[in-house]
């Protein structure tokens, strides 16, 4: 095998030859990638529930279509469809029904939806029974079984499987908010050792539900800025109040070089390195050393093999909220030194918001767009600097800039800290 | 297979369920000897049996009272089960190893609130039941921390905190298949030289009235009368779930012999697959094919993780048969008989028990009664262990005995 097709690790190089794209700044790669380097705000007052009596009331929702009257469940599974068949598309592989790899998808734990209880719970009018009681007396029914596929935690990924004709058992996994950047990191993994050729990667989340945002209210994450719901989510300003909870899918084709070449693929960039580092400080909050997130970092730079030198571009994690934006600043700058204030950094969450589940993977899109078009996407909603985060945040409007090489982060509840380096081609 | 030095060693085994906690009890119960009467608990989730979990004192893995208040009942069980297996390998505490100790976690949900569930249908549940006061309800009853007991990836979260695992952590979902590729691409990624430590497994925690409901609302569970697995087909068959859960650490063999760990046993095969279900008897037989030039003809030790639904247990059933046919001896074990379903954590409970009994090349008595379950020859010293996913999903593991 000529040496171009193998890294400096002596590893199969993995490349990226389609992706698929839905957030709520649109449907598609191109229409997000517009909306984005405009620095559009996706958020909005909620519509699709009534939100009164809540602290939040505004989130990013994909709305358009059927979508807004999907259960959580659905919706994650609709949009992925949606963001899959552009990626396979764009990939050209396969014939329709028949993806020639697995499936390593993110998405959203499942939980039966306060529309499917009532609906279970008021289908014998005449039943005295009260709670969970009544809820199995209807489930024995046999009247809802339409309901266990897609209640089941691996329905999702079992549905994308019979749709996509991916090859054998998919894997549907959770790091949180990390979630996105796992589903890639398996399935670079997988190329990598040569269980597969080709793997499909996606990231889903369709939980803008009521139960959904009292949980991440309840834990005080989520900015309560409804009045002006485009200024609400504001990564690394002073006044940044918790993020905005979103929805949205990305997917992604991947493959070896080698086979992307045989095959006369476009090549769209590569998968440089992934790298992750679990923290053992608390079930919300980073160490206060940082030392986990900056474990992950370094640990993402040694898998790529690429120094700091190296990094054009940072795709922050940048969830807005006053903890996270400290801890990634902090981590960063004890990996970068002084190179950092060098380095544009943005988040796309000042404009999407947090697609939670999707988000690793909706950002690891934006990052591949960000090296396409050499522009840099800004961090929106920088009016008030934060004095104690030094960073060339590339505020409120895009920048033209080369870049051929991105780190994104991704850091979630539970101590799930997990990175990528992405690039151009050559790899 | 892997090259010598990539093999997967299994070296800590974690094991709790309605029979007992730890390797040793349910050696004992289960093992050659023993005679075996299932725990079953009749009447508190009637009309649905399950296998209670055995009483535990979480304090003797998890000492600190505020990680306990801020675990739901899965998440206890799991992390207790996750420190038995690290010091079984004699890893808890090292941090040299616990920091390069990579964790994959299969879990569903944790338990819902169900007060504030109840409250919520009784008060918005009515057809005419407002968005409002389901509103109001949840704002004000839901406790703030509930939400971290129920994330998925909070087992694993928990397992960082509690045992200091840090290398990394995943968790994968998707019910009995999830805990089967935890080892899956475990044992891959130490063939692949992706890892040299791991830790898998899952905890399930079947005593809740929202699990049931997840998974009756799909047909899926016995009811009434309780019966062992091969013997529920005439009722229509059905799951018994079970409380229970299960972890191992598994190795490279070139880690575990620099560090001197002890091997239960190697993990020489696994594969997996998603049939159509309509003729996942030729998939799973394709996939016994895979693994067949390392078994030997005779007898053969078969833990099967057989749900109990009727189609894809009958198709298991056949594919024994089939076996059968083609010169093994079949000695079937059904470890649902005796465990319950215990979905995330069943393969890996199973995968416990097979790796136990290779280490002492010995296996189990029959765990049902019905005749389904014959005693060919006492010889463990490889033994399979299936999981076929009661929704969806097929896989094969082999484990043999290292001598």
């Amino acid at each position: 095998m000529s040496q171009e097709l193998l890294d400096d690790k002596g590893r199969p190089v993995v490349v990226l030859t389609g992706f698929g794209l839905v957030t709520p700044l649109g449907r598609g790669r191109q229409d997000n990638w517009r909306e984005l380097v405009n620095g559009t705000s996706g958020i909005s007052k909620i519509t699709r529930f009534s939100t009164e009596g809540l602290n939040t009331k505004i989130a990013g929702t994909v709305d358009t279509g059927d979508m807004a009257h999907l259960s959580g469940q659905a919706r994650a599974l609709a949009l992925a469809i949606e963001s899959a068949v552009e990626a396979i598309a764009q990939a050209n592989i396969g014939t329709p029904g028949s993806f020639p790899g697995p499936l390593f998808l993110a998405t959203p734990p499942a939980t039966l939806e306060w529309t499917h209880r009532k609906a279970l719970y008021t289908h014998a009018s005449d039943d005295n029974a009260a709670g969970y009681e009544r809820l199995l007396k209807a489930a024995r029914s046999g009247k809802f079984n339409e309901l266990y596929g897609l209640y089941q935690y691996g329905g999702v990924g079992d549905e994308l499987a019979d749709k996509l004709g991916t090859r054998g058992l998919p894997i549907s996994l959770s790091t949180a908010c990390a979630s996105g950047a796992s589903a890639i990191q398996l399935g670079v993994e997988a190329i990598r050792r040569g269980d597969t050729q080709v793997a499909l990667c996606i990231g889903t989340d369709g939980s803008v539900t009521v139960e959904g945002l009292v949980r991440f209210s309840l834990l005080s994450a989520l900015s309560t800025q409804n009045d002006l719901p485009e200024k609400a989510s504001k990564p690394f300003s002073k006044n940044r109040d918790g993020f905005v909870m979103s929805e949205g899918s990305a997917a992604f084709v991947f493959e070896t070089y080698e086979n992307a070449r045989a095959r006369g693929a476009e090549i769209l960039g590569v998968m440089r390195g992934c790298g992750e580092r679990a923290d053992n400080f608390h079930r919300t909050r980073s160490k206060p050393d940082g030392s986990a997130n900056i474990g992950a970092i370094q640990n993402t730079l040694d898998d790529a093999g690429v120094g700091i030198d190296e990094i054009d571009y940072i795709n922050a994690h940048g969830t807005s909220t006053p903890e996270n934006d400290k801890m990634e600043y902090l981590s960063l700058k004890a990996v970068f030194g002084d190179r950092l204030t060098n380095i544009p950094i943005s988040s796309n969450k000042s404009m999407i918001g947090h697609t939670l589940t999707a988000a690793g993977a909706i950002e690891a899109a934006f990052s591949f767009l960000t090296i396409q078009n050499n522009i840099v996407p800004p961090t929106i909603n920088y009016d008030m600097p934060d004095p104690d985060i030094e960073l060339d945040i590339v505020p409120n409007k895009s920048r033209a800039a080369n870049v051929s090489m991105v780190l994104s982060d991704s850091f979630g509840f539970g101590g799930q800290n997990v990175c990528l380096v992405l690039a151009a081609e050559p790899a | 297979m892997a090259d010598d030095d990539n093999e997967v060693w299994i070296t800590g085994l974690g094991l709790v369920s309605s029979l007992g906690e730890g390797c040793e009890e349910h050696w004992q119960k289960l093992g050659s000897g023993g005679s075996i009467e299932p725990v079953i608990e009749n009447e508190a989730f009637s009309p649905y049996p399950v296998h209670p979990l055995v009483e535990l004192d979480f304090t003797k893995q998890i000492s600190g009272r505020s990680d306990l208040r801020q675990m739901g009942k899965w998440q206890k069980l799991g992390t207790y089960t996750a420190g038995m297996a690290l010091d079984d390998a004699g890893i808890s505490g090292n941090e040299e190893l616990l920091s390069k100790t990579n964790m994959i976690v299969a879990a569903g949900g944790g338990e819902r609130d169900m007060g504030v569930d109840a409250s919520l249908l009784e008060t918005a549940g009515k057809p005419s039941g407002g968005e409002e006061a389901r509103n109001e309800i949840l704002m004000n009853d839901l406790r703030p921390t509930h939400f971290l007991s129920e994330l998925s990836n909070l087992l694993a979260g928990n397992i960082s905190i509690v045992h200091g695992v840090i290398g990394s952590s995943r968790t994968f979902m998707g019910e009995e298949m999830a805990g089967f590729s935890a080892v899956e691409v475990a044992a891959r990624r130490i063939q692949g030289q992706q890892g040299e430590l791991f830790l898998v497994g899952g905890a399930f925690n079947a005593e809740r009235e929202d699990m049931l409901l997840q998974l009756d609302v799909g047909s899926t569970l016995l009811t009434d009368t309780y019966a062992r697995l091969w013997q529920r087909q005439s009722a229509g068959g059905g799951m018994v779930l079970g409380s229970a859960s299960a972890f191992l650490v598994l190795e490279s063999k070139r880690h575990a012999m620099a560090r001197g760990a002890k091997p239960y046993a190697r993990l020489s095969a696994i594969v997996s697959g998603r049939s159509n279900r309509i003729d996942n008897q030729t998939a799973a037989r394709q996939q016994f094919d895979a693994l067949s030039n390392d078994i030997s003809p005779g007898s053969l030790a078969y833990l099967s993780g057989a749900c109990g639904i009727e189609a894809v247990t009958r198709h298991e059933l056949a594919l024994v048969a089939d076996l059968n046919d083609s010169g093994y001896e079949v000695a079937l074990r059904g470890f649902g008989s005796v465990l319950g379903q215990s979905v995330e954590a069943h393969f890996p409970a199973g995968l416990v028990l097979g790796a136990l009994a290779a280490s002492k090349g010995q296996f189990y008595d029959p765990f049902d009664t019905s005749g389904a379950e014959q005693i060919t020859s006492n010889n463990a010293e490889q033994v399979i262990v299936t999981t076929w996913g009661a929704f969806s999903g097929e896989g094969m593991a082999l484990v043999e005995k290292i001598s």
